[in-house]
């Protein structure tokens, strides 16, 4: 199923910072998202995971086929490692079918699985939560900086795990300033920033604070 | 579901996980008591219900904020509004979980509690009772209480502001089933009450916990 | 046109209350001053109660809007919750400290009132109690209101709890009624009024309640204009940091 995003508009605390945000997304590619710090790459993507509403525009596809990855990666310190990602499998109702050795596995965590995740470093915790991404089952991954305190050997890993999923039809919009290696579209956001003009063009009735 | 209720309760046996703090809580609260209003046992026995069921919404009270703000803050909190599951029933095992820890427990402890207050004879079983009764209401509004203040950074003491009003009719024919219980007078009104106001707290209350969580999260 | 909803557009709302205000304003003081001086002065002592009946001017009317204020917060979180008209939130904010200060009034009137009537300041009479209850409940819903950093978060989270707080506050009601039965008289003000309190007191009464009527509404105006300019001074902060 292609990804179509149409006019979306997304506001931070109240203030809309991207407005008029469009593309597409087929299977089996992965998008880049670019852009500077604070222009609403992460609210975009919190958009796109249904964590929250977007002020205007249109998201062809439910926000079940996303799965979502951000800077925390909601692990808890005193479940083992395989604790943390059966728990996750088993509230995506995929425990059985993949499996979460596989996961652990394309990370490299196999050797890890009953250590307490609390005793992993950092670039493992991240890991651990990119492992999630495997087991939730869906489609298209919306990751938020993945590579953070990962070392190079890990973003290798991590890559190697994103261009199976594309090959196995599935796609993912990543929000990164590292270079992958992947074959990938790039999107500026620079250009949908919104600004205060196209901000009072709304004569909504409520607008009328701004 | 059954897999956020196991780690939720495993969470909580884990070492830091806040198992039984409730408990030792009710415990010092209820030994305290006679130091400040003195050993007389007659007058204990008669306030032993009213103490016994306060001490047990204080110990509510205390492990309230775990509830979400844990979650909130390592951030599975997003992931779980991401998962395949309504965040309804997410506020409800949430607040399972928590009766499960720690009302349950104090359900148990009680009457043992009572003991040292010489609560009158009759009472045992109706004090137990009625905490049975009510303490899953003190969970599942605590759990509203926590949607509420879960993104804020000093949200515990607002906590208890916005959930003690919220207690109030709990505690009061909670504490009126366990006193005429003792007094082994009629009850059926303030238990028929009891068991109403949690029922329908059960079954409403979640539906504004998950929006306010929804407003929380976003 | 002839939408009643067109208030709740700011701009329209500032401009319409700007005019309306001071009338309001001048006739609460004058009835308000008016009722009390009535009360006070030109009605006679109970025969019973004495000069102490005359508190009921002031402790009748606060009591009134006490649970009125919340109940008009109850109907502007509504409308927030349905229509989302910022004006409606603002003004749920507003007439929260307003309401809080009447019950606050209630309680302390029903003290004085109640020392020389029952021989003591404080009685747990079910009616003192669901008022004290209800302070709480006002606490609280303020409390939260100034905790939330987000303006509209903020209005989401407090119209909640005003409607949960609503169901639990009737609770309240029955329980404390149920507790304890109470010294209260009953119903001092109703349809049937000759049967509680006589024309003589009745009538500057009604003008008293008119002049806190009035009086609420004119302070409820004023702080929702307050809250409205506050909110567009931190929409223009915003503005200029964004650049």
């Amino acid at each position: 199923m292609e990804l179509v995003v149409d006019q979306l508009s997304v506001a931070r605390a109240g203030v809309p910072v991207l407005r008029g945000v469009a593309f597409r997304l087929a299977p089996g590619r992965a998008l880049l998202l670019r852009g500077p710090n604070g222009v609403g790459k992460t609210t975009l993507l919190r958009v796109l995971a249904g964590l929250q509403p977007p002020l205007a525009g249109r998201v062809s596809l439910d926000p079940d086929n996303f799965a979502y990855a951000a800077h925390a990666d909601g692990i808890k310190s005193t479940l083992s490692v395989a604790e943390n990602l059966n728990f996750w499998a088993d509230l995506h109702g995929t425990r059985g079918s993949t499996g979460i050795e596989v996961a652990l596995a394309a990370f490299h965590l196999s050797d890890l699985a009953e250590r307490a995740a609390g005793a992993l470093s950092a670039g493992q915790k991240r890991r651990l939560g990119l492992a999630r991404l495997l087991v939730t089952g869906r489609p298209i991954w919306i990751l938020d900086e993945p590579t953070v305190s990962l070392d190079r050997d890990a973003v290798t890993w991590f890559a190697d795990v994103v261009r199976a999923h594309l090959a196995n039809g599935g796609s993912a919009i990543i929000a990164s300033h590292i270079e992958l290696g992947l074959d990938a579209e790039v999107i500026e956001l620079e250009p949908f920033r919104a600004s205060w003009s196209s901000a009072t063009n709304d004569t909504d009735f409520d607008e009328a604070f701004l | 579901m059954r897999a956020l209720l196991l780690r939720d309760l495993r969470l909580a046996m884990r070492a830091g996980g806040g198992f039984g703090l409730g408990l030792a809580f009710f415990l010092i609260v209820v030994v305290l008591v006679p130091f400040g209003v003195g050993p007389q046992t007659e007058l204990l026995a008669r306030i032993a219900p009213g103490i016994l069921w306060i001490g047990a919404l204080l110990a509510c009270l205390l492990s309230l904020d775990r509830i979400l703000a844990l979650d909130w803050e390592d951030g599975s909190l997003d992931l779980i509004a991401t998962a395949p599951v309504p965040l309804e029933a997410v506020v409800s095992v949430k607040a399972l979980a928590h009766w499960l820890t720690t009302g349950l427990p104090l359900v148990l402890a009680a009457p043992v509690l009572g003991l040292l207050l010489n609560l009158p004879a009759p009472g045992y079983g109706w004090l137990t009772l009625s905490l049975l009764l009510g303490t899953p209401a003190l969970s599942v509004i605590g759990t509203f209480g926590a949607a509420l203040t879960v993104g804020l950074k000093r949200g515990g003491l607002l906590l208890s502001l916005l959930v003690l009003p919220l207690y109030v009719p709990v505690l009061i024919f909670g504490a009126e089933v366990a006193r005429r219980g003792a007094e082994a007078m009629a009850l059926t009104t303030p238990l028929a009450m009891l068991a109403g106001i949690t029922c329908g707290t059960i079954a409403l209350l979640p539906f504004a916990s998950a929006a306010v969580l929804r407003m929380n999260l976003r | 046109m002839a939408s009643i909803w067109e208030y709740a557009n700011p701009r329209k709302f500032m401009a319409t209350t700007d005019v309306v205000l001071p009338w309001i304003a001048v006739t609460a003081a004058l009835t308000l001053v008016g009722g009390l001086i009535w009360g006070f002065f030109f009605t006679p002592e109970d025969y019973r109660q004495g000069a102490t009946v005359k508190i009921i001017y002031l402790h009748v009317p606060a009591a009134l809007l006490a649970i009125n204020a919340w109940l008009m917060m109850l109907a502007a979180s509504l409308i927030w919750i349905v229509r989302r008209h910022h004006v409606s939130a603002l003004a749920a904010r507003a007439a929260a400290p307003v309401g809080a200060v009447m019950t606050l009034i209630a309680l302390i009137t029903g003290a004085i009132w109640g020392q020389p009537m029952w021989g003591t300041w404080w009685e747990w009479d079910p009616r003192l109690t669901s008022f004290l209850i209800l302070f709480l409940f006002y606490l609280g819903y303020m409390a939260l209101w100034s905790a939330v950093e987000n303006d509209d978060t903020a209005a989401d989270l407090t119209a909640i709890l005003c409607l949960v707080g609503s169901v639990f506050a009737l609770l309240s009601r029955y329980a404390v009624n149920f507790w304890n039965q109470g010294l209260h008289q009953g119903a001092s003000l109703s349809l049937d009024a000759q049967e509680n309190v006589a024309d003589v007191f009745y009538h500057p009464l009604l003008v008293s309640i008119a002049g806190f009527v009035l009086l609420f509404v004119a302070l409820v105006l004023l702080r929702t204009r307050t809250e409205i300019r506050a909110r567009r001074m931190r929409a223009l902060l915003l503005r200029e940091r964004m650049g």
